[in-house]
């Protein structure tokens, strides 16, 4: 900006430039917070996990144990609860999500457009427990009685849906994450249909192609990486949410072919364990739980930014 | 034909599913205020909770608790998310702002689980108890990268002109900021602010270690205290129908506030500007 060129005039005053120099050092120091408080952070998860991951080393990963009274832990049945619920999530969240968020970008008219916009944008401020609440008082017992019953009788020949059901479990907490996450997709997936070009639309239609013709095959492909950043930013929301998958998944640490059964994951374990860990091993396992969950967030997170930052910068470029 | 068959069945298919997610919002706040509204009663806002299998109680010593510990960690993420995202619009140079930004939308994209066991290490450890302050530092780190993020945005939207007529008076650059920028775009940053806040006030996931729970009024921030969405999440994995009933209702009264928060910023204090996202 062209302030500097004002600064460097000999006739400002010394004590001006000094004031100059303070202001831009509190906001330096600040911003530097941040940097701070994410250094502390790994090195808390780092330091906060070491008994245990000298205890086990890369054992811990693998290990299907969880005995607090042995002090024998391993990682497994959180990590795939974790994984499967939100692959599951992914899969309900990804075409409904991608669907609204075609229709509220390519077809609805800028008002309605805008109306609905804001009323899914509140569907992403409800706290995760009132997410919670609602699924363990109506979701659950309508997945006991209805859907869990229906799925036995009719797939029941898969190993996915056997065994015993209490309408807790792997698929419930699939469910409530597919409705938590169908916002995030909605809104970054829309901007980014939002920022293709008119002349792509104009030229498809030109050529002959149907509306439907020219969205799927032209806009969509021309916005993939944003839909895409779209996808793993809600999937890195699935994988750390805590409260509402903690009152639905059952909490019982075990891997099993069937999605009715009753699981765990890392976040929920953190939750429902932690302010009763005792020994310094039983916390340590815990906080290198959080440790992984902490990686995979920000190895998905910072991939999906980059694929956001990535789209924008070429949506602005040619509009 | 086939061509335009599908054509119409994909579009009207786009319209159902915005339709569905629409209409989740609606389920929610339904059974919400049905079951919620049901249990709702003068005594929920000024009683103390009552232990299992006793009738009645309320949850005044929550709501007390989380507005103590919401606004311990306003006090704490406000004034730093407000001054780096002044840095981050205003000072920003190439190497180090684009970092900035990029670890805070990493660090606003952690689950806020793993943040509780930052503030657990932090401050209850070394404290050797449970505190409201734990809990407090878990949202004010939460609420920082929120705010800087909005902060910016916001402030990037001043007019260029409006900086260069302060310049040509011959302000200087802090006082510029201080009496031009901000000013300017102050409606939009108290929008992110409300946002921000309302956003941490509904989480429950860092509290359970850090600020805990209390039954009864607890002292000052230094003790466990007990605040609305750990209570919700408490009475609603209990066994009995009473305390599902009080669940019920401190689920309406949290919604009632999160939500309102939500609207007014959005429809009062942000006429005109568009709301990033968090």
């Amino acid at each position: 900006m062209a302030s500097s060129a004002v600064l460097e005039k000999p006739t400002v005053r010394r004590s001006t430039q000094t004031g100059e120099a303070i202001a831009r050092l509190v906001a330096f120091l600040f911003a530097a917070s941040i940097l701070l408080i994410t250094l502390v952070l790994v090195y808390k998860l780092w330091e906060g996990s070491a008994l245990s991951r000298h205890k086990s080393g890369l054992h811990f990963l693998f290990s299907t144990a969880w005995n607090p009274v042995t002090e024998d832990f391993g990682a497994l049945p959180f990590v795939y609860g974790t994984v499967i619920t939100s692959a599951l999530a992914l899969l309900i969240s990804v075409p409904l999500g991608l669907g609204a968020a075609i229709f509220l970008a390519e077809l609805a008219p800028a008002r309605i457009s805008s109306g609905l916009t804001f009323l899914i944008e509140l569907l992403a401020a409800i706290p995760s427990v009132i997410y919670g609440l609602l699924a363990l008082f109506t979701l659950v017992p309508l997945m006991r009685l209805y859907v869990e019953p229906f799925l036995k009788s009719t797939l029941g020949f898969l190993p996915l849906f056997q065994g015993p059901s209490y309408g807790v479990g792997f698929l419930t907490a699939g469910i409530v994450l597919s409705i938590m996450t169908i916002p995030y997709i909605i809104s970054v997936s829309r901007e980014a249909l939002l920022a293709v070009p008119r002349e792509q639309r104009e030229a498809a239609l030109a050529l002959g192609a149907t509306r439907w013709e020219t969205t799927w095959q032209v806009v969509v492909p021309y916005a993939r990486l944003g839909i895409f950043g779209s996808i793993f930013l809600s999937l890195a929301r699935a994988l750390g949410e805590t409260m509402a998958v903690t009152m639905v998944i059952g909490n019982t640490p075990q891997i099993t072919a069937s999605l009715l059964a009753s699981g765990t994951s890392i976040a929920s374990v953190i939750a429902g364990e932690f302010s009763e860990a005792t020994t310094p091993t039983y916390q340590a396992a815990l906080v290198e739980l959080g440790l992984v969950l902490f990686a995979l967030t920000i190895l998905i997170n910072g991939a999906a930014r980059l694929m956001i930052v990535a789209t924008t910068r070429k949506g602005s470029k040619r509009s | 034909m086939w061509r335009k068959t599908i054509n119409v069945v994909m579009l009207a298919m786009t319209g159902i599913f915005t339709l569905l997610t629409v209409s989740t919002l609606f389920l929610i706040l339904g059974y919400l205020l049905y079951y919620g509204g049901r249990s709702l009663d003068w005594n929920f806002f000024t009683k103390l909770p009552l232990p299992a299998g006793e009738l009645g109680g309320g949850m005044a010593n929550a709501i007390v608790g989380s507005v103590k510990i919401v606004g311990v960690a306003a006090l704490i993420g406000l004034p730093v998310g407000f001054l780096a995202g002044v840095y981050l619009s205003e000072y920003e140079d190439k190497a180090f702002g684009p970092l900035v930004r990029y670890v805070a939308d990493l660090l606003n994209g952690i689950p806020s689980i793993v943040v509780g066991i930052l503030a657990w290490s932090l401050v209850a450890v070394p404290m050797k108890s449970f505190s409201g302050l734990a809990g407090a530092v878990a949202l004010a780190v939460m609420l920082i990268p929120i705010v800087s993020r909005q902060t910016e945005q916001f402030l990037r939207e001043v007019p260029l002109s409006l900086r260069e007529g302060a310049l040509a008076l011959g302000a200087s650059k802090w006082r510029m900021i201080a009496t031009v920028v901000v000013p300017a775009g102050s409606k939009g940053v108290l929008t992110g602010m409300i946002l921000g806040v309302a956003r941490i006030a509904g989480e429950s996931a860092p509290l359970l270690f850090t600020s805990f729970n209390n039954q009864f009024w607890g002292g000052g921030i230094t003790e466990p205290t007990a605040s609305l969405p750990v209570m919700i999440y408490f009475r609603a994995i209990s066994a009995y129908d009473d305390w599902h009933r009080q669940a019920w209702a401190a689920g309406l009264v949290l919604i009632g506030m999160v939500l309102t928060a939500n609207i007014m910023a959005r429809l009062v204090l942000a006429r005109g500007i568009s709301v990033p996202r968090g």
